[in-house]
């Protein structure tokens, strides 16, 4: 299975070039924080502590996976055309389909390990705190599942962007920018436009799209479905917008589903069109 | 049985015509050399042979199916110049995974590692390869699965004297297998004895494409024969003979073929004069340059 023996190759190279270690310590590190500082303030209130715990950690993976995800891709392409490797890998005998596969599941397992590594400390964590009495464990496998989701989407866009330029150079620099617009100016932009329309017909029907549209966007609010959405869009959902419609979860849901396939589809079209 | 023919094939690029009107074959079991300066179009070629990049005009046929199918990528081994991999991997678990790509045995391409004499570096990072040893990775990947048709681009550069010999041992195996081999190189005096046509490229066609004997015949270059005397007879045996004097007690002369027994009597016919008689047929070298510049002689 030449899909198969690409991904062993691309793991491998993963775990010399301390990927996996540096994802796994990431991830690690920033859950055991959030879980525990998280944790703190909620004390006996009542709430479940795993959704306190998770809705904190979607907020910082918003950031992160989407960055992980982006860096483990960006060469993947140019890096190897830029080396020399991807001529001679060519004139073996798989498609560059089979190429651009093998590497995702070998990126999209690095990132796997290391969302799981961080989730299974937030949960150990909580249990050694509040004991395993009646935790609900769904906000962190929807946590899980999503954020495979969402780092799945930003691979393929790592790989597109990787596909359509030569250098690896050129490759980092988009890649980043593509990272701050996605998980920063989009929102930014998006909020500036709110105010300015001031609730208008903007609001009740391009918002919608654009906010759900966004893959970052789909996963913070897939999560957290009564936390911060409800305040950041307290005046949207007054205008009868956020919890149906198109950003609502089947919206969300769709979009994080959509992303890594259109993403993938893209920049497999672009890795055809390079000639080694 | 022909594993690699070319007709009419041309590659321009823009209005860059890199390869024109090229026509070639090469048969089972063949060693077929190809010369060209840099740019000629020799790796142009190896690359739309490989199916890496399309032809713009005429046909390749790679074992009887297009470049670049999988039926064809299956039965080619090629060596790219200045070859490169991974540096974080070892030779052993690069050439490893070749071989998984090529559905060969893991245990075929340690054999392959030790044929090519990287035995001991095998579990070594290739980072800390040198460009000899990189080259010889890139050999042992060309190797596996005993291909049909190897492409070999460049393959003894960065390789020492002894290394090379071993090459074309190699390639010799390999073309005794039934593997037709295509290789380009520029070190002309290791091709002399390796391989069995010269196919000559310049500014992107095929000028010359025959055994060197035959290159030989064809380009009429002189024989040149150098008889060395003493440095008071030189002069006298330069008049006798019509050659010209040179480093004080030599004298060179150039001769046709059918000229050259008659020559070497007269040269015997002198007697004590001569010390010592050099005999050297036009080189490989002579040959390239011949038919690289002058293109109306190319067969």
């Amino acid at each position: 299975m030449p899909v198969l023996a690409i991904a062993r190759l691309e793991l491998l190279i993963a775990r010399r070039n301390m990927w996996v270690a540096t994802s796994v310590i990431l991830m690690a590190l920033f859950t055991t924080v959030l879980t525990l500082a998280g944790g703190a303030p909620t004390g006996t209130l009542g709430v479940d502590p795993l959704m306190v715990a998770a809705t904190s950690i979607t907020t910082l993976s918003v950031y992160l996976i989407p960055l992980i995800g982006l860096l483990l891709s960006f060469d993947a392409i140019s890096g190897e055309a830029e080396r020399g490797t991807l001529a001679l890998n060519l004139t073996y005998p798989l498609s560059r389909g089979e190429i651009l596969i093998g590497k995702f599941i070998a990126h999209l397992s690095v990132l796997g390990f290391a969302i799981a590594v961080g989730l299974g400390l937030t949960a150990g964590l909580t249990i050694w705190q509040h004991g395993s009495g009646d935790l609900s464990f769904a906000p962190l496998l929807r946590l899980f599942a999503t954020s495979l989701a969402l780092g799945a989407a930003f691979l393929g866009i790592g790989y597109l962007v990787s596909g359509l330029v030569r250098q690896t150079g050129v490759a980092s620099g988009i890649v980043i920018i593509v990272w701050l617009v996605c998980v920063v100016l989009y929102d930014l932009g998006l909020l500036g436009a709110l105010v300015a329309d001031d609730g208008g017909a903007f609001t009740k029907t391009v918002f919608p799209w654009l906010l759900v549209a966004n893959p970052a966007d789909a996963f913070r609010m897939i999560n957290m479905p009564q936390v911060s959405v409800s305040e950041l869009t307290s005046g949207i959902s007054a205008a009868g917008g956020l919890s149906v419609g198109v950003s609502g979860f089947a919206g969300q849901l769709t979009s994080l589903l959509l992303w890594p396939l259109v993403a993938l589809v893209l920049a497999w079209l672009s890795f055809r069109r390079v000639e080694p | 049985m022909t594993s690699l023919a070319l007709k009419n094939v041309g590659k321009t690029y823009g209005d860059l015509e890199t390869v024109r009107n090229v026509s070639l074959s090469i048969n089972a079991g063949e060693r077929v050399a190809l010369l060209g300066h840099n740019g000629a179009g020799k790796t142009t070629l190896m690359r739309m042979i490989l199916g890496l990049t399309p032809v713009s005009s005429g046909e390749i046929r790679v074992l009887g199916t297009t470049p670049g199918s999988r039926a064809a990528r299956k039965s080619i081994g090629f060596l790219p110049e200045s070859v490169a991999f991974h540096g974080s991997l070892t030779g052993r678990e690069q050439l490893r995974h070749f071989a998984r790509l090529k559905s060969v045995a893991a245990a075929k391409a340690d054999d392959l590692l030790g044929r090519v004499g990287l035995s001991d570096a095998a579990d070594r990072k290739i980072r800390t390869y040198s460009k000899g040893m990189r080259q010889r990775i890139g050999l042992a990947q060309a190797l596996l699965g005993q291909p049909k048709l190897a492409l070999l681009d460049e393959p003894t550069s960065g390789l020492d004297p002894i290394s090379r010999h071993e090459f074309y041992d190699i390639v010799d195996e390999l073309a005794n297998g039934g593997t037709a081999v295509l290789l380009s190189s520029h070190a002309l005096t290791e091709l002399e004895t390796r391989t069995d046509r010269i196919a000559i490229m310049s500014k992107g066609q095929l000028l010359a494409d025959a055994s060197l004997a035959e290159l030989r015949m064809a380009a009429h270059l002189p024989i040149r024969v150098q008889v060395t005397t003493t440095t008071e007879t030189a002069d006298h045996v330069a008049l006798e003979l019509g050659g010209e004097r040179i480093n004080g007690r030599s004298v060179m002369l150039r001769c046709t073929q059918n000229d050259k027994v008659s020559l070497l009597g007269q040269i015997s016919g002198l007697g004590d004069l001569v010390k010592d008689i050099d005999v050297t047929p036009a080189s490989l070298e002579d040959l390239y340059r011949h038919y690289s510049v002058s293109p109306q002689e190319g067969s």
